[in-house]
């Protein structure tokens, strides 16, 4: 009798195991469903709006059909650039420097600097931007855009500079001080190429995630309707021109973000692909 | 003559002689010159390296410093001519200069909380199954590459993505339980940010319960528990901290997002009566109202919104930054 209770008592154990793996797993994949959904409407809405004109144009006005988005495309190309030519330089140092130097004061106060940088919210980082080069110059300008972005990439660049450098055997470094070689020319010959695939996978990363930024270039690139190549003058940038056109009470703007929302997308996926298969390639721990 | 000569010769050839090593010394200073200029400029280019890596570090320090300075310099005027008045102040009207952040401060608060109800379970399954159930296999890749895609998509598509497809569902639902069917508003901006930051607890989520000792858990198996039994009371125990840390970023994030938010949320300064009424963030009325704001007191009251946003997001974020370091450490 009792050994016929402890049965049902076990069975009892392992059929809620069972129900509950059942359900952890129902839920955790219930979370692709919209992540799929969403990407499926982009490119069923977008695919039929990029052509040639599409990508070779500028918008046209309200009520005419037709017109593209080559400003925003020029636009997100040349602050994204600049920017990346700001922050990679700064970040890769920065993380070389707390790799190098892992305790100390400096250390300590940088590391929590770039964790606070890591939390500020875009937007107030655009704040802060416009108080720096826009209000003093009195115009919106692409290359306060640049700074913004280069500022949000910053932590990225700096955590995974020091995560890929921290992991290369100290027997390394030894062995180039060994042959007398300069401080310098170890970092910069020996760790420095070690790491290469991590720092790399670090800017396509942080590429990605500015590339797709709207809030800091509201009040610094601001949105142009025209071709503009002067770092001097508002720019249009993909993520703001779809922030203007989705807003837009025009079925024709609907359609313009839609096409622009399928290109960003793509990018960003196509960022984060090639991330991926260099982290795995290179097997870097990010 | 000979001897002369011989003479000659000889001091000819000690001349020589002198010449020559005079040469030689002089070529042999010459490379240890070198040498010696060839360390010094070593030891220079080191130096300017090693001080260039300081000067870096320093960068980001003065940047952060300025980001705050910045905020706290421009929202002085607010702070001296509203005070503590700001924070509770119930209405907003920049027409007539009242600026109160109550409605932004309770519009940031609900939506954040709610995205954060709303996405824990997901979370935690998406860790718990990473995790524990399935730590390899494609089927635990998929889900993995799916959350980093869900990480990577931008905002402001979210943002259009909730505006055309999300806001007429959640209009739909609201005309069948009878309430004011705006779509738009504080339960479609959870919505979205649930989605959003799904990423951020499930990835670390899924760190953590990694790190859980194998001994433990089998020592839970060898006594008879069984899968069920091990996840609730030896892996969650262990890793309560770490999860609560995920659960902060997750919160950190929603606070300060922006766009996608700014889309969806409605846009109004009343005080939301529902979660399903129209409201606004802190992070949404800058977004609409900064290039708007013609006086410096709007300006500052909007920078002040900014200003607690920003020690708000980064305290959460350094509290979770903390616990995830002590977590690892130990």
């Amino acid at each position: 009798m009792s050994s016929n209770i402890e049965k049902v008592k076990i069975k009892y154990r392992i059929g809620k195991s069972k129900t509950v793996q059942a359900i952890i797993v129902f839920i955790a994949f219930i979370t692709t469903v919209p992540l799929i959904f969403i990407i499926g409407y982009i490119f069923k809405e977008g695919i039929t709006k990029v052509n040639w004109n599409f990508i070779s144009k500028i918008p046209a006005p309200v009520g005419e059909s037709g017109g593209g988005i080559v400003n925003a495309l020029v636009g997100s190309l040349m602050i994204v650039i600049t920017a990346s030519i700001i922050a990679i330089p700064i970040g890769i140092f920065c993380g070389i420097y707390l790799s190098e130097n892992r305790t100390g004061r400096l250390s300590y106060w940088s590391r929590l600097a770039v964790d606070v940088l890591q939390g500020i919210p875009s937007i107030v980082i655009g704040i802060v931007v416009y108080f720096w080069l826009v209000k003093p110059f009195g115009t919106f300008s692409s290359i306060s855009g640049s700074v913004a972005l280069a500022i949000m990439m910053l932590p990225i660049l700096v955590r995974s500079t020091e995560e890929t450098l921290k992991l290369i055997p100290f027997s390394l470094k030894e062995a180039g001080l060994a042959l007398g070689m300069p401080y310098h020319k170890v970092i910069l010959k020996i760790i420095v190429p070690c790491g290469i695939s991590g720092i790399l996978s670090g800017v396509t990363l942080s590429v990605a995630r500015v590339i797709g930024e709207t809030a800091p270039l509201l009040f610094t690139a601001f949105g142009n309707p025209y071709i503009n190549t002067n770092m001097a003058k508002p720019m249009e940038t993909l993520p703001h021109l779809i922030f203007n056109y989705a807003t837009s009470p025009y079925d024709e703007w609907h359609d313009i973000a839609w096409g622009a929302a399928l290109i960003l997308l793509i990018t960003v996926l196509a960022l984060n692909i090639i991330t991926k298969i260099t982290t795995r390639k290179w097997k870097v721990q990010l | 003559m000979n001897n002369e000569l011989t003479a000659d010769q000889l001091i000819d050839g000690n001349n020589h002689a002198t010449k020559d090593s005079l040469v030689h010394t002089k070529s042999e200073q010459g490379v240890k010159s070198k040498k010696m200029k060839g360390s010094y400029g070593q030891i220079r280019a080191e130096n300017f390296f090693k001080r260039s890596l300081i000067v870096v570090a320093l960068i980001v320090l003065v940047l952060v410093i300025g980001i705050m300075l910045t905020l706290v310099l421009e929202s002085i005027p607010s702070m001296r001519s509203l005070g503590l008045k700001y924070i509770w102040g119930k209405t907003w009207d920049p027409v007539n200069d009242v600026y109160g952040a109550y409605p932004f401060l309770l519009g940031t608060l609900l939506t954040s909380f709610i995205a954060l109800i709303i996405s824990i379970p997901f979370s935690f399954a998406i860790a718990i199954y990473l995790g524990e159930y399935q730590p390899q296999g494609w089927l635990s890749n998929f889900l993995k590459n799916t959350i980093d895609l869900i990480a990577a998509v931008p905002s402001v598509i979210y943002g259009f993505w909730g505006l055309i497809v999300l806001v007429p569902l959640v209009r739909d639902m609201e005309m069948k339980f009878g309430i004011l069917p705006y779509g738009i508003g504080i339960f479609t901006s959870s919505l979205i940010l649930a989605i959003m930051i799904i990423p951020y607890a499930a990835s670390l989520g899924r760190e953590m319960i990694r790190m859980v000792p194998s001994t433990l858990k089998e020592g839970a198996y060898s006594l008879g528990a069984t899968r069920y039994e091990v996840i609730r009371s030896v892996v969650l125990p262990y890793t309560k901290s770490g999860l609560f840390a995920g659960i902060l970023l997750s919160l950190g994030r929603a606070l300060g997002e922006t766009m996608a938010v700014t889309m969806v949320i409605g846009n109004t300064s009343m005080i939301p009566t529902s979660i399903f009424s129209p409201g606004n963030t802190m992070a949404s009325v800058i977004a609409n109202e900064f290039t708007e704001a013609d006086h410096t007191l709007y300006l500052s009251a909007l920078i002040e919104l900014g200003l607690m946003l920003f020690v708000v997001t980064v305290v959460i974020n350094i509290i979770g930054k903390r616990i995830i370091k002590k977590f690892t450490n130990e």
